[in-house]
């Protein structure tokens, strides 16, 4: 593996003038064509084309188009949004400018999470010096368009992260996931066309722009475009925000952070999944375990039924309620833990608590729901030995 | 309540709906506000929103509901919360709960009686690579252990008086 890999190693690098500059200069179907060259795909967990997500958004009528940016990172073992946010905050607005003049928006809207409340002075201050350097506002860079983003703090909420949820939460009701279809491309904010994007999404939007369609292409994998942020936390000696081009292997990644004797790790989060070390060649992209760029290490000591219990208590307390697979379901797994802790689950309602979140997985409304059996599914699959019959409880 | 606090806070809601507007989607920033003000929001504030923003004040009591950050009960000046997800948990969070919990004498959920302290776990604050991780009010500190506990309670303690951070707040409102 070449250099350093820690911190913002590419995105430190682009100038988010230029990448705007090289945008104002294209039309709107040159803005699309390039994201779409590029193959990005959606940094925040789902990897849905950023290209063909526009360009839904930039076909769809409206009166007033919406570009939001989802800094609402509540993912577990997620950071790498806050540290764009501390450190580069211009890309991210550069990417969202670009976005808001490929579909034909003029406000752009952050939905920032009320923990990282602490960012929100300098970022308010780095957009006051855009509007005064021309870069937001009703010419942006002496253009006929107008930009202009404002800040909107969420209130500790895990599922206004879902994107349905977060419009909700921004039009001042409940949290609460709505039915897709329709899309937020069509029906999103106030009912209009809106886009909304990842943090990290918006800063690679920038850094193709200033470097191209065709060098952003060609790093990673023919599907998974890119360098990627990756937040490590865990047992491992160097925890913290690496970049990697997407295809990168679990092995090589733990090498580089200092993971190698790791017994699992936890890839994507409370919703992701957990990777034990026999399949440490497994690739971390689109195509393999599919990440937002949370991973998480457990050194050979932790006890997984543990790992598996926090999540569960994550998403119990999580839950919207809205749906019974998710609200029940959640609730039941976690008491289904508590028994494993206890030693007394047979091994058939083992069977039932894992048929139990396939169904979840199937059945529940939104994303939240649909995942977050995840985790103790592979856990189950990957540590059974370890979680049955047990006579100590937790080890910590 | 008292009559002038119950004042200032009609007030303050008055000014806070002239700014962010009089529209549904301005229910929650005006909510925010009074939250970070107050530590509560009050069944009189919620009928207060309901009717600057023309909604039934149900409509408000199931958004202050749903949100964490949002509550009916008093939270203290000082809202502590240590996050209990698996990194911080694994980085020894646990003895940093119970320091906190000796010294505030006090249990997670409750306020102390002086109204001072507030101590509630949060899940993931995005600080995982430098765990135990907790948030005062709006600030963040990290690689937190039970010795520092005390610093930072000690930090909360000594930013009383002019210095707080909550009572400038509350001057700037009346300015
Ligand atoms: C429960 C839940 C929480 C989510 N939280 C986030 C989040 O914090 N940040 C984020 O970018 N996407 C989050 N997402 C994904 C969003 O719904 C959406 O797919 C994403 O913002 C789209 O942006 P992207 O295509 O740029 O990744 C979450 C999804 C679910 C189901
Ligand atoms: S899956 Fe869970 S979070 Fe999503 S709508 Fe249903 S209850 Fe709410
Ligand atoms: S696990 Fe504690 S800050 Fe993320």
């Amino acid at each position: 593996m070449s250099a350093n890999r820690k911190g913002l190693v590419t995105f430190s690098t682009i100038d988010p003038n230029a990448a705007l500059a090289a945008a104002v200069a294209k039309t709107r179907a040159e803005i699309i064509g390039e994201v779409t060259a590029s193959k990005l795909k959606g940094r925040g967990g789902a990897g849905f084309p950023t290209g063909v997500k526009w360009n839904l958004a930039a076909a769809a009528k409206g009166d007033a188009k919406y570009v939001i940016c989802n800094a609402d990172e509540g993912e577990p073992g997620t950071f790498k949004d806050r540290v764009i946010l501390a450190e580069v905050p211009d890309l991210v607005f550069a990417g969202m400018t670009i976005g808001g003049i490929a579909i034909g928006a003029v406000k752009g809207i952050i939905y920032l999470r009320g923990e990282y409340t602490y960012l929100r002075e300098q970022l308010e201050s780095a957009l006051a010096k855009r509007r005064a350097a021309g870069l937001l506002g009703p010419q942006v860079m002496d253009k006929a368009v107008a930009f202009d983003i404002e800040i909107r703090m969420g209130s500790g909420a895990y599922v206004c992260g879902e994107e349905t949820a977060l419009i909700e939460s921004l039009e001042g009701q409940r949290g609460e996931p709505r039915n897709r279809p329709p899309f937020p491309v069509d029906t999103g904010f106030m009912g209009q066309p809106t886009i909304v994007n990842n943090v990290e999404t918006f800063a690679c939007v920038a850094a193709i722009f200033a470097k191209g369609a065709a060098w952003f292409a060609s790093i990673g994998t023919e599907k998974s475009t890119g360098p990627k942020l990756f937040s490590v936390s865990g047992d491992c000696a160097r925890p913290g925000v690496y970049e990697f081009p997407l295809g990168i292997m679990v092995s090589e990644l733990l090498r580089e952070v200092g993971g190698e004797n790791a017994k699992a790790v936890q890839i994507g989060g409370a919703s992701g999944h957990c990777v034990p070390s026999s399949e440490f060649t497994r690739t971390l992209s689109y195509e393999d375990v599919s990440t937002g760029g949370s991973v998480m290490v457990f050194g050979p000591q932790r006890d997984m039924l543990a790992v598996a219990k926090n999540f569960m208590e994550f998403f119990v307390e999580e839950s919207c309620g809205q749906c019974t697979p998710c609200r029940e379901g959640n609730a039941k797994l976690l008491e289904g833990i508590e028994m494993l802790e206890e030693g007394r689950c047979s091994a058939a309602y083992l069977d039932e608590l894992t048929k139990l979140g396939e169904v979840m997985q199937l059945a529940s409304k939104c994303g939240l729901g649909q995942s977050s059996p995840n985790a103790f599914l592979s856990i189950v699959s990957h540590f059974q030995d370890e979680l049955m019959g047990r006579t100590h409880g937790l080890v910590r | 309540m008292l009559l002038t606090e119950q004042q200032r806070l009609k007030e303050d809601i008055g000014r806070l709906v002239e700014r962010y507007g009089a529209e549904r989607s301005s229910l929650i920033p005006v909510l925010q506000d009074v939250q970070a003000e107050y530590g509560q929001i009050s069944e009189y504030a919620m009928q207060e929103v309901a009717d600057h923003l023309g909604i039934h004040p149900v409509e408000v009591y199931s958004v202050v509901t749903f949100y964490a950050f949002l509550g009916e009960t008093y939270q203290g000046k000082f809202v502590i919360r240590l996050c209990r997800t698996i990194s911080c948990d694994m980085a020894g969070k646990e003895k940093v709960a119970r320091q906190l919990e000796n010294d505030l004498g006090i249990t997670f959920g409750q306020t102390t009686k002086d109204g001072k302290f507030s101590l509630e776990w949060a899940n993931c604050i995005g600080m995982c690579d430098q765990g135990p991780a907790l948030l005062v009010n709006d600030h963040v500190f990290t690689s937190v252990t039970s010795e520092k506990v005390h610093d930072i309670l000690q930090l909360c303690r000594k930013s009383f008086g002019p210095l707080a951070v909550h009572d400038n707040r509350h001057e700037e409102a009346r300015a």
